[in-house]
């Protein structure tokens, strides 16, 4: 049963590259718009966050239609990237920035409540003891939040890993190039005997995640204990 | 040693007229809760911006509206002791502790680590976490802490008001060894008349934003 053919391992290996790619790039703006979104008051905030939440509700198909026509290569963004050699368009690349545009709500969600509860009061406790905002930050901030940091890394992932709809629209289903594990899956359900390929890869998907998720609480727990007991 | 201050402020409708000098020793800020007591202490460590006046520790000019000065929290030197001990819940007591004293420069370092942690009796405390130790304990080393930043003004907003009596009296003494040990002027907070005669040389009295009286505490 568990033979995997090699299209199949080749759709496993490309979901695992994308959900990697895409969970690591989207830390760094992830954490910064969580960070701006828990602390900062500013004019239009609940325009920002409403833009960042959006594709938690949008139709996925919509979400993927928006990033073809500003990503791809006649689209504004996508045609100046590609001066660079940086093209979107029907690459895997493209399914890395679709699941990473799905996946940044629920990583920036969890970042922010963690945010939320670290105690600025402590913060300025340490500014009063000499360190500076970016010390106090480093030292006091970062390591207090870090189990919704790691939360919204893995929710983040588990996503980019079984995106279907935004990236399918953006990218299509390439073999080999953007056809992920649940396009696959749909795919082989479309062809006669596929079915027990698509069995295969829904139970490597339902291992993947189960992983991801038992793992981070694992995580999670650890540094939660380190963090707040003796 | 001394310090001066003489600054306007408000947060929301609360309007702040303050002007006091200080020498060593502990001078109480005394009044009842709401005079704006722990507001006059966020002005002088850099937490709440006066919107008009001047401070100036010991000849230091930390802020001046007219002179465009501002100094930041970090670049004050004053050690603030908070109400409740505020101390880093993931690290231990030993990084607490060296938490500002590490980054200092050798110059302008007069607190040494363990005749501090001798004096407050946290010796045994070191390698515990904040999160394990009593409220009297966490109130120590939080005064350790800000000791050990070699400050040169002290800062202490009610540092007895969430502890019962028993950890009262627990503290009382490390408070008089630190007022008698260091040197520096200390500007202690309270609205308890009891501490106040115990532990103050001089009284600021504080109602309703405004300095009412001036003196001798006995």
């Amino acid at each position: 049963m568990f033979d995997l053919s090699p299209a199949e391992w080749e759709a496993v290996r490309l979901s695992l590259k994308v959900g990697l790619w895409s969970t690591l790039l989207s830390l760094p703006p992830g954490f910064f718009l969580a960070y701006v979104l828990a602390r900062l008051q500013f004019p239009f905030k609940s325009l920002l966050s409403g833009l960042v939440y959006l594709p938690l509700v949008l139709p996925p198909v919509v979400t993927g239609f928006a990033l073809l026509l500003l990503f791809g290569t006649r689209g504004p963004i996508g045609h100046f990237l590609q001066n660079f050699g940086i093209v979107f368009a029907f690459r895997w690349t493209g399914a890395a920035l679709a699941a990473a545009v799905m996946g940044l709500p629920l990583m920036v969600r969890a970042m922010r409540l963690s945010i939320e509860a670290v105690d600025r009061r402590l913060e300025l406790a340490a500014r009063t003891l000499g360190a500076g905002w970016w010390r106090a930050f480093f030292t006091i901030t970062l390591p207090l939040s870090l189990p919704g940091v790691i939360a919204g890394a893995v929710l983040s992932f588990a996503k980019s890993f079984g995106e279907f709809g935004a990236t399918i629209t953006f990218v299509s289903n390439i073999p080999g190039e953007t056809q992920t594990l649940p396009i696959a899956i749909y795919s082989f359900l479309q062809s006669p005997g596929g079915e027990d390929a698509a069995i295969r890869l829904a139970i490597l998907s339902v291992a993947v995640s189960m992983i991801a998720i038992v793992g981070s609480e694992w995580l999670e727990r650890r540094i939660v204990s380190r963090v707040r007991l003796a | 040693m001394s310090f001066d201050i003489d600054v306007e402020g408000r947060r929301g409708d609360f309007e702040l007229v303050v002007a006091f000098q200080a020498g060593a020793g502990l001078t109480a800020l005394f009044g009842p809760s709401g005079a704006g007591k722990t507001s006059v202490l966020d002005m002088i460590a850099g937490v709440l911006k006066p919107t008009r006046g001047r401070i100036a520790v010991d000849g230091h000019v930390l802020f001046d509206s007219t002179a465009g000065i501002n100094l930041k929290p970090e670049q004050r030197r004053v050690g603030y002791i908070f109400q409740d001990a505020r101390l880093f819940p993931h690290i231990s007591v030993r990084d607490n502790l060296l938490y500002g004293y590490k980054r200092l420069p050798d110059a302008v370092r007069y607190a040494v680590p363990d005749h501090i942690i001798a004096l407050l009796g946290i010796g045994a405390l070191l390698e515990r976490r904040p999160g394990s130790l009593s409220g009297g304990e966490q109130q120590r080393v939080a005064i350790g802490r800000a000791i050990l930043v070699s400050p040169r003004l002290l800062l202490m907003d009610e540092p007895l008001a969430s502890l019962d009596d028993s950890r009262k009296q627990e503290i009382m003494p490390y408070i008089e060894r630190l007022r008698d040990d260091v040197k520096i002027p200390i500007l202690y907070v309270t609205h308890a008349r009891a501490e106040v005669e115990r532990l103050a040389a001089v009284v600021i009295g504080i109602e309703k934003g405004r300095v009412s009286k001036a003196g001798d505490a006995a």
